[in-house]
């Protein structure tokens, strides 16, 4: 199962070899990332999406706790209902006269938004859950997808 | 002002040092190491450190300074003085490759969870991943084995971080922190005080066990028909044998050790089960097998000692004790978890815990260790290692130190050596590094000048670090340095001999290129063993002595540990032993605890 671990730190250097050591020290892979200030400059969220062996993720949500600059670790599950979890993507989709206006509706019913275009692409945002996001770009893909880049994952709690 | 002549004789006035003297980086390493009531250091300069040690040295009336013969021996030293005192040990060393030899001292003390603050030196910052001249990126390579470490870039820094440095490193479960401090920090002017506390909020280790688990633990303890206490080095770290002591006498649950264990409880009472595990006892590793109740106090389940996970100790509800929750659950279900320091535990458990019905248990564990000792045999025409060991025992009754290194002789020191306190008993359990052991056994001495520090090497792993020789002798510290000379890795030709068809790859410490190719064993024109060893030590100006023969055993052994008390110096015994001899009982990689084989009788 995919866990989206979101990991309070102070802001140093070496904080994120340290955290990305444990998982590289197992040999397990981190899916999507993203790092950032919070409100307080002196503390950094890390938002960590991994899958892999139960067991093993436990061990490394244990393991991130006891590093020196971290200060929380949560550890969310898929579908939980305490937290907002949103990915965002830039999306640049092949167009011609005829396709553009299909994909401005796809792109409207998604609430996305077309942040750049040129005579042959156009370029989308979108923001949400990860299910929304692959079911734009699902849409999109039989228009041809060029490019495309996606952010790491982000979480907040709601309480 | 001080008046002196330059070179040509002609007088010129200097302005007198000392007033003028800021206090730089480096006198704020020689602070920290003051106010943290460090009394040793062990190290090795080069040009990256070469601030502090001019710091050092003007120091040198206020603490002792240890200088080694190659880093990785500072850094085992430092460990064995903390392991025998108790108190972080600290070693000091330059960049790139200095920095570089002391990982296998920093990763052993890793593995044992022992406190010890290593400084580096580095180049200057704003040389700092342009390949400088010896800079190695040792933050980097040390993340993984330290249990935190420091790049100070800005004097600033420094004095908070060699403060959290000693706080972190003795605190909590215990481990090696490193510093690394670039060479113009070193040298910049520090205006920050030392400061009096530390401020990690990120950092807090808890200490103090929830009350209600343990009560769910005496209570399990109370309806067990079949406990056994597992203890492992935890109980050493936190001082807790007097605590443990208390629980098992009130309880009479029997207890094994672990390796790191042993001497957590004294090895000669009736409720020990000596140490578990691949070379443990029969009858330890029968009751962990059979037992309703397994209470695992400072241990962490270790393969060596769990031997086939699924088959671990099957019918029993475990309660484990430790400071580190990461231990906790990481290899075994754990029924009833106690996150707290061990020495909190048991004494708050000593308060409400009521002895178990457990004679019938205990008169069986009495049964299997009756029928199953721990066993060698005698051989007519040589001596084995195992005698030599249980001689040591005999004349020192579990009061000397012992440091090991590691292979058979490891094993053998740990089966038949008595052991009746806490610290005297100094191995490495978790990385089993070889060349451990004659380190160690000089940290340890230093730490007690006065005691009888003896160091249980094989031929193996002395050749490791056997340069240290200098170093003891140098300082007058008086080690007795044991050789179990079998002219083989020993274990690892074991391993050889029981699963790998008695081949013998490469654990031959006697083959020459003369050799037949493919050697048919051990036999009368073997070529001889190189090094000499007695005329290693006299080359260090150590006192040195072959022995082979049973009947000089035990004079070898009174005599050296006479004449290092009087002449203060080392003294090295290279007892000559048989060569094909295996540690048993063994449990084979991958078997359950209970399926262990022994010597064919
Ligand atoms: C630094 C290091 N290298 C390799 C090993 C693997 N190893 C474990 S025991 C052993 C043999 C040790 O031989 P010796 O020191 O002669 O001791 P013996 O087993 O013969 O008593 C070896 C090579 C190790 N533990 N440490
Ligand atoms: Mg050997």
């Amino acid at each position: 199962m995919k866990h989206t671990i979101s990991v309070l730190v102070r802001n140093q250097f070496g904080v994120l070899a340290r955290v990305a050591g444990l998982f590289s020290g197992r040999g397990y892979n981190i899916d999507s990332l993203s790092v950032a200030e919070t409100q307080d400059p002196q503390f950094s969220r890390m938002t960590i999406v991994s899958h892999g062996d139960e067991a093993v993720l436990e061990q490394i949500v244990k393991q991130l706790n006891k590093l020196i600059d971290v200060v929380k670790v949560t550890d969310y599950h898929d579908h939980d209902k305490d937290c907002v979890m949103r990915e965002l993507a830039l999306i640049k989709v092949h167009t011609t006269p005829q396709t553009r206006g299909e994909i401005m509706q796809i792109v409207n019913i998604f609430r996305a938004k077309v942040v750049d275009i040129s005579p042959k692409t156009m370029m989308i945002e979108v923001t949400g859950p990860e299910a929304k996001l692959e079911a734009l770009i699902e849409m999109l893909r039989p228009f041809g997808i060029k490019e495309m880049v996606q952010s790491g994952r982000v979480a907040l709690s709601r309480k | 002002m001080g008046r002196t002549r330059n070179y040509n004789g002609t007088r010129v006035t200097e302005v007198k040092k000392e007033k003028m003297m800021a206090r730089t980086g480096a006198d704020v390493v020689v602070e920290a190491l003051l106010k943290e009531g460090v009394e040793v250091a062990f190290g090795y300069p080069g040009g990256a450190i070469l601030d502090v040690f001019d710091r050092l040295y003007k120091a040198q009336d206020k603490f002792r300074f240890i200088l080694v013969r190659h880093e990785q021996g500072a850094a085992h030293m430092a460990d064995g003085y903390a392991r025998a005192t108790g108190k972080p040990g600290v070693c000091v060393v330059t960049s790139g490759p200095g920095a570089t030899n002391t990982v296998t001292g920093i990763a052993t003390a890793y593995m044992d969870s022992i406190p010890m603050v290593i400084i580096s030196g580095q180049v200057p910052s704003y040389y700092i991943g342009n390949d400088a001249f010896q800079e190695a990126d040792v933050t980097g390579i040390t993340r993984p084995i330290t249990k935190h470490n420091y790049l100070v870039k800005n004097v600033k820094d420094l004095p908070r971080v060699m403060k959290e440095a000693f706080y972190i490193a003795r605190t909590g479960r215990p481990g090696p922190v490193l510093v690394d401090i670039a060479k113009d920090v070193q040298k910049a002017v520090c205006e920050e005080p030392y400061p009096e506390t530390v401020d990690l909020p990120s950092y807090q280790p808890k200490y103090e066990g929830h009350i209600n688990q343990i009560k769910k633990m005496a209570e399990a303890i109370k309806k067990s028909k079949r406990p056994v206490a597992y203890v492992g080095g935890g109980v050493i770290l936190s001082n807790a044998s007097e605590e443990l002591y208390t629980f098992i006498k009130k309880t009479r649950i029997p207890v094994t050790m672990t390796l790191m264990g042993l001497g957590a409880y004294p090895s000669t009472e009736p409720e020990s089960l000596h140490m578990l595990g691949m070379h443990g006892t029969r009858y330890a590793n029968y009751a962990v097998q059979e037992s309703d109740l397994l209470l695992a106090i400072g241990a962490r389940f270790d393969d060596r000692v769990t031997g086939k996970l699924d088959g671990f100790a099957p019918h029993a509800t475990i309660v484990h004790v430790d400071i580190d929750p990461t231990s906790i659950a990481k290899n075994v279900k754990v029924h009833i978890p106690v996150v707290g320091d061990v020495k909190d535990v048991l004494t708050k458990l000593n308060k409400i815990v009521e002895a178990p019905e457990i004679e019938e248990w205990r008169a069986r564990i009495a049964e299997w260790k009756e029928r199953y000792p721990l066993t060698y045999e005698l051989r007519d025409d040589e001596i084995i290692a195992q005698e030599v060991i249980v001689a040591i025992g005999k004349l020192t009754h579990g009061e000397a130190i012992i440091t090991t290194d590691v292979g058979q002789h490891q094993m053998w020191a740990a089966q038949f050596l008595p052991f009746t306190r806490p610290r005297r008993w100094i191995t490495s359990g978790g990385l089993g590094t070889m060349g451990f052991g004659l380190p160690s056994a000089i940290g340890a001495q230093v730490g007690f000048p006065d005691q009888l520090v003896i160091n249980i090497s094989g031929d193996g792993g002395i050749q490791m670090v056997a340069q240290e020789l200098a170093t003891a002798r140098i300082n007058r510290l008086p080690v007795i340095c044991v050789i179990l000379n079998n002219a083989y890795l020993g274990m690892v030709r074991q391993w050889q001999e029981l699963f790998y068809d008695k081949q013998y790859a490469m654990t031959c410490l006697e083959r020459t290129v003369e050799c037949a190719l493919w050697c048919g064993g051990p036999g009368s024109e073997c070529p001889g063993y190189i090094p000499d060893f007695v005329k290693l030590a006299e080359a260090h100006d150590c006192y040195g002595q072959r022995i082979r023969k049973r009947e000089e055993i035990e004079p070898a052994l009174k005599g050296a540990f006479e004449r290092a008390r009087k002449e203060r110096r080392p003294c090295v015994l290279e007892f000559m032993v048989a060569r094909e001899e295996n540690v048993y009982p063994m449990v084979p990689a991958g078997a359950r605890l209970d399926q262990m084989i022994d010597r064919l009788i």
